[in-house]
């Protein structure tokens, strides 16, 4: 009797033990199985082909620091860094090529990884073969399971880049006070305007925006091609919008004009800034209504 | 066996399947008609004292602060009016759905007017359209902050076009904020079936609700959420209320 007793016991106990166990795995992150199939996460960049897998020791090594075994932004560094590390799981990235609300590309993601982020504890990773950095990417790719079930957005079509002519820059300048980059960026873009100091990122932590006057460079990259992606497709996560919808593709050129005339760095607009005599906007003035006779442009549109 | 028997066979399996995809069909077709007949209705209330709301200060915004000059607009995380009634509780249904109802195509309106939303909180079907309109003489930037759906973050300045937008899950229910106006917040709740939005008397209808028991969930932005069961018939409108108790 007591012998059935204790195998009765045994048995229920087992039991319980085998089912908690099992629930505590499925309430788990991701099950084993599941981050196997992750594993096989793939990039291509031109012709390299990046895995996953292969990735791990990197990830290891030199990544987990700041983003945490899980990739979510919880490593152990975290608590000391500002601005906090990206959080992979969410699927969510500032630097893109595709439009607000979509994934970024491989190439998108690969690019990030080389430049690291200016003013960040991401530094550039550019000592890395091309085939670690490939690797890294499709790992970076594994931890969000949105990378499993959509499709990167379609790039933005930027047009060739004209020649920096002075109209140019006055209708960069009349975009800048119509699009009211100011509020935030400041009518010389000092980030001091009105709304600069309640910025807040998705986390509702504070966040700066970028002043263009400080020598800096911008945290999406600083080439022409780069700022005109930043303010067409927005950094998403973040404050800035993007301006797709109101920028025709030959405007947006424009607006990066104007806003190298901001930055300190020498540069040809900064010289036809100078020799216009251009003063910053007055927000209190009504935007001018006719622009300059913008020079006619190939314009290839979308 | 003999080759007659066969095709025999053959004739009447692909009549069965002729039966089986017309029956399909038409049951399909059945489904996307609008539910019959029933449908709810009630009045969402507070009880106690509406909490103290504070005046929003538009005074960086100049355009928006003319506009309110005579009658300050105050945060509006609990809307009450004279009788008790609560306004912008989305009530739908969580239990009881067929899972055929088809979603609404009607297009809704997001407007951004006066540095406010308008309307504050709106419920949509996933997949149904909404319009975002800047009736304003600033620009807004729109950024719906979801965490079942895309996010995105769309500057939109005075004048230009409105855009047309859906969701695709379901979520109860998506901030949206003007990071350039930090005071401006609001509320889209996507859900399935048939919904409702409480009006400024607390009252609401839901339409559209085929006889049957029904779970119905009320939500409210400071308050959360609230069930309630009810069984619909054809006919007269099954009688729900919610009360939310002040904090």
């Amino acid at each position: 009797m007591r012998a059935t007793l204790l195998k009765c016991s045994l048995v229920v106990s087992v039991t319980v033990g085998v089912f908690f166990a099992l629930s505590g795995s499925a309430s788990a992150q991701i099950t084993r199985y599941q981050e196997d199939q992750r594993l096989g996460t793939e990039s291509h960049i031109g012709n390299v082909t990046g895995h996953a897998k292969a990735a791990a020791m990197d990830y290891r090594r030199y990544c987990v620091g700041c983003h945490g075994d899980d990739g979510d932004g919880m490593g152990a560094n975290e608590p000391w860094l500002d601005p906090k590390p990206r959080n992979f799981t969410l699927g969510q990235f500032k630097c893109r090529s595709t439009p607000t609300g979509t994934l970024p590309t491989d190439e998108d993601l690969f690019d990030t990884i080389a430049r690291g982020l200016d003013r960040s504890n991401m530094p550039p990773w550019n000592t890395f073969t091309r085939q670690q950095r490939a690797d890294l990417v499709a790992y970076v790719k594994h931890f969000s399971p949105k990378f499993q079930t959509e499709k990167p957005g379609t790039p933005i079509q930027i047009p060739p880049e004209p020649e920096v002519t002075a109209d140019r820059i006055k209708t960069g300048q009349v975009l800048f006070q119509k699009l009211e980059c100011w509020k935030c960026h400041g009518v010389e873009g000092k980030a001091n305007g009105p709304s600069a100091d309640t910025l807040q990122d998705d986390q509702n932590r504070p966040i700066k925006p970028y002043d263009f006057t400080d020598g800096t460079r911008p945290k999406c990259g600083s080439s022409d091609q780069d700022i005109y992606k930043i303010f067409m497709t927005g950094l998403d996560g973040t404050p800035m919008p993007s301006f797709a919808d109101n920028v025709k593709p030959d405007e947006a050129w424009d607006l990066v004009f104007y806003l190298r005339t901001l930055q300190p760095m020498h540069s040809k607009e900064r010289q036809i800034a100078k020799q216009l005599g251009l003063k910053p906007i007055d927000p209190n003035a009504p935007v001018p209504e006719a622009t300059p006779a913008a020079t006619p442009a190939p314009a290839p549109q979308q | 066996m003999k080759t007659g028997y066969k095709y025999k066979l053959a004739a009447l399996f692909s009549a069965f399947l002729l039966l089986g995809l017309g029956v399909m069909i038409l049951g399909q077709k059945v489904d996307a008609a609008p539910p019959s007949g029933g449908s709810v209705a009630g009045t969402v209330k507070l009880d106690g004292t509406a909490p103290h709301e504070r005046s929003i200060d538009m005074s960086k915004e100049p355009s928006c602060a003319k506009e309110h000059a005579s009658n300050p607009v105050k945060v509006e995380s609990v809307v009450v009016g004279s009788n008790g009634g609560l306004q912008n509780v989305v009530v739908y249904v969580t239990q009881g759905l067929s899972g055929n109802e088809a979603n609404s195509t009607q297009m809704q309106t997001w407007d951004q007017k006066g540095c406010q939303y308008i309307p504050h909180v709106i419920a949509l079907n996933p997949g149904q359209h909404f319009k975002v309109v800047n009736s304003d003489q600033t620009s807004h930037n729109i950024h719906p902050q979801p965490k079942n759906n895309s996010e995105w973050n769309k500057s939109q300045p005075p004048g230009s076009q409105p855009f047309d937008v859906t969701w695709a899950n379901p979520e109860v229910a998506i901030n949206v904020k003007c990071n350039i106006h930090p005071w401006m917040h609001g509320y889209m709740a996507v859900v399935k079936g048939p919904y409702a939005v409480s009006d400024n008397s607390g009252d609401f209808k839901l339409e559209g609700l085929a006889p049957g028991s029904y779970t119905l969930t009320a939500w409210q932005e400071e308050y959360g959420t609230q069930t309630q069961k009810v069984t619909v018939a054809a006919g007269k409108p099954a009688a729900v209320n919610f009360t939310f108790k002040a904090k």
